[in-house]
């Protein structure tokens, strides 16, 4: 079969069907939901899944030796095995179960950077980083006394390489930055971002927030040493995320949190830590919502990326060419590459009024900084509007959001 | 002059005519802050920022023989209408009947439906702004 007739057999209409959530009316409109960077509705394939596990698999998972314990156990370690292979890491006790991109990175701050970080070593971030890929890493930067670079950007919304290149010295120990940029969809050249990390012996660190949904993920291939990601932004349950590291960096890591789980023997004189990924999930995880999360996965690998990212792609293309015709209206983000993120701003015409305007037609955006204000600020602005198209999204309905756009430009300008 | 009330019962007919359709009531609410007089660049301060509005509100107000009279202005279209509103209501009357009115035309016209819960706070703190500074006047003029 080749291409193009594999991207006929995506039928939408289908995958319609599967999300309960596309049903709803607000303000006697049917939904339309382009706010999916934010997060994604979720399958009813996942909907059952939490369902049938608090009905047939809920117990504490791993220490219990009885009927149910096993079965939960084993739902949520076939959810690290899933994992594993949807990014491709080598092996399964690469996967750390957190409750989102925030804490993966977050623990590799705090964990890693903790021991190894120095006085006068060198972080580097680009100016495209959402917040959570920013602060804790100032953090720990003014704890240790170290220093945080930012790689600067081009006016389409793209990493200047020669400057990162300028910035990589021997004192760089860390180089953390987005795969896909939440507030302009570039999709970042993250494998020669680590490559040249490398060279100067440094570890790196992949934000995958906004990419796993859309992008085949293969962290053997990126040579990636940390790579985060959330469940809920990829079909999946809120608070659930995976922090995958390699084996030899997540050994030589001290423990996040401390806590039931973490512990091989504990006395109050000496405690010896588990094995990983153990080591770093302290507590009772959010086993339901794990659970869940491997059938978001499967329902994204029944249909496979690629033929996902071309329909996401061809819906946010139309809506590119289509609302730059609108007088006043500049698109943020133009990058040659880029995920299905569409952020503009119109001329004279605040994003607060476009969103609630644009929400009285039943189309959810999402409108401001996006946690990214340094890249506002980059772009001299103070926000954007911001559509962000999943799977279900259809090019009917980015027109049903460009004629309430037009009619607010029009009142606006008129 | 028209009492606060009065001026609410007012409001409450102009919507009542829009049919509960959020679009609709929200151009009118645009249409009525173009209609707003120009507040002075000097007047957008950082001290004339109403806190709690998550769009800039641009508030003052002053005291004539006991009448006050407001000036607002937003970097938000939508907000600059909902503060029109107010000004309607409220401007023009004297500082005691201003901290004693009751402000009932929100949930008559069915606002915080069309306006979400982030406007809703926002134009909250709008009234309280208003009715302290009020507040501060009638406790001058005792």
């Amino acid at each position: 079969m080749n291409e193009k007739e594999l991207v006929k057999d995506l039928d939408i209409e289908t995958i319609r069907e599967q999300f309960p959530m596309l049903k709803e009316e607000i303000n006697g409109r049917p939904i339309i939901y382009f706010d999916n960077a934010a997060t994604t509705q979720k399958p009813l394939i996942v909907l059952r899944a939490l369902e049938d596990y608090y009905y047939h698999q809920n117990a504490n998972i791993h220490r219990g030796i009885h009927a149910l314990a096993e079965r939960a156990t084993a739902a949520f370690e076939e959810t690290r095995s899933k994992a594993q292979v949807f990014i491709n890491a080598p092996e399964k006790e690469e996967i750390i179960f957190t409750k989102g991109t925030t804490e993966g990175i977050n623990l590799v701050a705090s964990t890693y950077g903790r021991k190894f970080i120095k006085e006068g070593d060198e972080i580097i971030i680009s100016t495209m980083e959402h917040h959570s890929n920013i602060v804790p890493w100032q953090i720990l930067c003014e704890e240790k006394g170290a220093h945080l670079k930012i790689i600067p950007i081009n006016d389409r919304g793209e990493i200047m390489f020669d400057e990162y290149e300028k910035l990589l010295t021997e004192r760089t120990k860390i180089v953390a930055v987005v795969y896909a940029s939440n507030s302009l969809g570039t999709i970042n050249h993250v494998k020669d971002i680590i490559a040249k990390a490398h060279e100067v012996g440094a570890v790196t660190l992949l934000d995958g927030a906004q990419s796993t949904a859309h992008l085949d993920i293969n962290v053997q291939n990126l040579d990636v040493d940390f790579y985060t990601l959330s469940a809920h932004k990829m079909y999946g349950p809120t608070g659930v995320g995976v922090l995958y590291g390699k084996r030899e960096l997540l050994e030589n890591m001290p423990p996040y949190q401390g806590g039931g789980e973490m512990i091989k023997e504990i006395s109050f004189s000496k405690t010896t830590y588990n094995d990983i990924p153990y080591k770093f999930e302290a507590g009772t995880p959010n086993i339901a919502d794990v659970v869940g999360f491997k059938y978001a996965m499967d329902f994204m690998d029944d249909f496979g990326k690629k033929q996902i990212r071309e329909h996401e792609d061809e819906v946010v293309k139309y809506a590119t060419k289509e609302i730059s015709k609108i007088d006043g209206v500049r698109i943020i983000g133009q990058a040659e590459n880029k995920v299905s993120v569409l952020s503009f701003d119109v001329d004279g015409v605040h994003p607060f009024d476009i969103g609630q305007m644009l929400d009285a037609r039943g189309v959810a955006v999402r409108t401001g900084h996006h946690c990214t204000q340094p890249l506002m600020d980059r772009f001299g602005i103070e926000g954007t509007t911001r559509a962000s198209f999943a799977v279900y999204n259809t090019v009917e309905e980015v027109d049903v959001m460009l004629d309430g756009l037009k009619r607010i430009v029009s009142f606006m300008i008129q | 002059m028209i009492s606060i009330q009065e001026e609410q019962e007012k409001i409450v007919e102009e919507f009542a005519i829009l049919d509960g359709d959020q679009e609709m009531a929200n151009f009118y609410i645009m249409e009525l802050g173009q209609k707003l007089p120009e507040m002075d660049d000097s007047d957008r301060t950082e001290q004339n920022i109403v806190k709690g509005c998550q769009s800039k509100v641009w508030l003052i107000s002053e005291n004539n023989a006991g009448v006050i009279k407001y000036f607002a202005d937003s970097n938000t279209a939508i907000t600059k209408g909902l503060v029109s509103l107010l000004i309607r209501v409220l401007s023009n009357q004297t500082a005691n009947d201003i901290v004693n009115a009751d402000i009932y035309f929100p949930v008559k016209i069915g606002m915080s439906r069309f306006i979400g819960t982030q406007r809703s706070n926002g134009f909250a703190s709008m009234i309280k702004q208003m009715k302290i500074e009020a507040l501060a006047y009638s406790v001058i003029t005792e």
